[in-house]
């Protein structure tokens, strides 16, 4: 479909209108999806606490987060005298806009990414460590102690998780051998489930040889994306909500929208990392008729699931916690597992 | 190509103007946030010249740790700017001659761009070859595990020492801090952790233990 060639002022057209159109594309169904996991967010939550939830918009509260909308566009900014206005309203811009942008590369389907690029997981890890950003941003320029307070525990918190999520991204590439999106979810076509007789199954994926390591992703994931129980950053009983407290109507919901969206992105690498994007989870004749993209988002649902109930679940970590758990159990475990499984692929018998 | 050259116009253009803001902005938090945007450019640069590894590196390096730990320490600093101006002049020759030192270079660097081919001797000026048929990460391993395995072993140790360094410089045991010792606490059994107290029903007979407990407060 696309140009082979940009020779002629028609091919700049048809690429550039293609470009342009796919994006918008990807965009609409994203938010529109993003908009839906919300509202699951809000049921899952309710269901465990017993309650009903939102259930007044639309039917079963299907249209609540269009309605959330609505009523944060019509409502009136608010910029704080004291703030810096330039970065306070870049803030949220920032992180909304890095939030999207991490979308560019991921492959909704087999070869269905905007940008195939060569480090795309590279990209990835980059854009999800510049969310710190938009938090710091907001925090400082509220000009105002809650919302400082939260910036700069974001800040330490944000730096400290990467550092694992490097390391398991590292055992991920080791296994894979490539830092495409694509091959590394190609690659996971071979592995345990093709020597036990299932091939290009399930059992393939890594979270089966890489355990720990999902395990660790997961968590540090919840911690990257500021997700209960690691949401010290706008912990209601301590800094009322953190960086947030001066922000309200549009600008909240780009920080609203961003932080969605980011949980939303690592429940996409998550399932590219570990539970093979999307393949099918078993290569027989009814199950690999579904198209690709539709096995991802039922991927991102499910890890997306499961934050949620980890949400419902668990209570808050106390900060020392926290920065305990990232830097004395996750870091030299994560450590110890890039040094056995580079070891495994260099010595160990053929474990890919 | 023309494509790649508004882009290069735009980057440059971008990360120039934000160096110059670096330097001139009044306020400390802003030239950070500059900074971050010229690393930011540095990076575009970096891929139209092809070099999508570094790229990804100096984003996820510069801009998602250094930069951070800046900006979190210039926010939680009181910045004197009166201060920071009286020193200016003094620090003024010095600074002159560092940037001289670096505009000298450059121009030299871009001087032997025109220089005739063997005007030089053999092995003093040589190009980066272009890898071809692989990928510029496993281009980059391949020399940087191989060939420049000790020197990329060497950069490890002193990172390595540095941090140590860092370490050992800001480390305080403070003495009567309670500290939560979580293997301790969970090691604690039902014999570790209770005292069953025997109180005899009727009066107000403190045991020794409790009343011991209860004149120490």
């Amino acid at each position: 479909m696309y140009p082979k060639t940009l020779d002629t002022w028609w091919d700049w057209g048809l690429w550039l209108a293609l470009t342009v159109g796919l994006s918008l594309l990807l965009l609409v169904v994203l938010l529109v999806i993003v908009a839906f996991l919300l509202l699951m967010d809000r049921k899952v939550w309710a269901a465990v606490q017993m309650r009903r939830g939102p259930n007044v918009v639309g039917p079963f509260g299907l249209l609540q987060s269009f309605a959330d909308l609505l009523k944060f566009v019509l409502k009136e900014p608010l910029i704080p005298a004291g703030a810096d206005k330039g970065v306070f309203l870049l803030a949220p811009l920032v992180t909304a806009i890095l939030a999207l942008a991490a979308w560019a590369v991921i492959p909704v389907g087999n070869g269905m990414a905007m940008a195939n690029i060569n480090v795309g997981i590279l990209y990835l890890f980059a854009i999800s460590s510049l969310g710190v950003y938009g938090i710091i941003m907001g925090g400082w320029a509220s000009n105002s102690k809650y919302p400082f307070l939260g910036a700069l525990r974001s800040a330490a918190q944000m730096v400290s998780y990467e550092v694992s999520i490097g390391f398991v991204i590292i055992t991920v590439l080791l296994c894979a051998g490539s830092l495409n999106l694509n091959d590394i979810i190609k690659a996971q076509q071979v592995g345990i489930g093709t020597r036990v007789g299932l091939p290009a199954s399930f059992l393939d994926w890594y979270w089966l040889p890489l355990f720990p390591m999902f395990v660790v992703f997961f968590i540090s994931a919840l911690a990257e994306t500021n997700r209960p129980p690691f949401d010290l950053v706008e912990a209601e009983s301590e800094l009322v909500a953190g960086f947030m407290v001066e922000y309200g109507s549009t600008p909240y919901l780009l920080f609203m929208l961003g932080e969605y969206v980011a949980i939303v992105t690592m429940c996409a690498m998550t399932s590219i990392l570990f539970l093979g994007g999307w393949l099918p989870p078993l290569d027989i004749a009814p199950l690999n008729w579904i198209p690709g993209p539709l096995w991802f988002l039922l991927k991102i649902t499910f890890v997306f699931f499961m934050f949620a109930m980890v949400k419902a679940m668990v209570p808050r970590y106390r900060y020392d916690q926290l920065m305990r758990l990232g830097w004395k159990i996750f870091l030299p475990l994560s450590l110890v597992m890039v040094v056995v499984v580079a070891g495994l692929l260099q010595f160990g018998p053929q474990v890919r | 190509m023309t494509l790649a050259a508004a882009f290069f116009y735009l980057f440059a253009a971008i990360t120039v103007a934000s160096a110059f803001k670096v330097i001139s902005a009044k306020n400390p938090v802003h030239a950070v946030l500059y900074l971050i945007l010229a690393f930011f450019n540095a990076a575009g640069l970096f891929v139209l010249l092809g070099a999508e590894f570094l790229a990804m590196i100096l984003v996820v390096v510069y801009v998602g740790a250094v930069a951070v730990l800046f900006l979190f320490v210039v926010m939680m600093l009181d910045v004197d700017f009166a201060q920071l101006r009286a020193g200016f002049m003094k620090n003024a020759t010095l600074g002159f001659t560092v940037g001289m030192i670096v505009l000298a270079e450059i121009v030299f660097f871009v001087a032997t761009q025109f220089l005739k081919p063997g005007a030089l001797p053999a092995g003093l000026v040589r190009a980066a070859p272009i890898p071809q048929g692989i990928t510029n990460t496993e281009a980059l391993g391949r020399v940087l595990y191989t060939k420049y395995v000790y020197f990329f072993q060497g950069a490890g140790l002193i990172l390595l020492v540095a941090m140590i360094g860092a370490i050992v410089l800001t480390l305080r045991h403070k003495p009567n801090v309670r500290r939560q010792n979580i293997s301790e606490q969970n090691a604690r059994t039902k014999s570790t952790a209770m005292d069953v107290i025997k109180v005899p029903s009727g009066g107000y007979n403190i045991p020794d233990k409790a009343a011991a407990k209860v004149a120490a407060e």
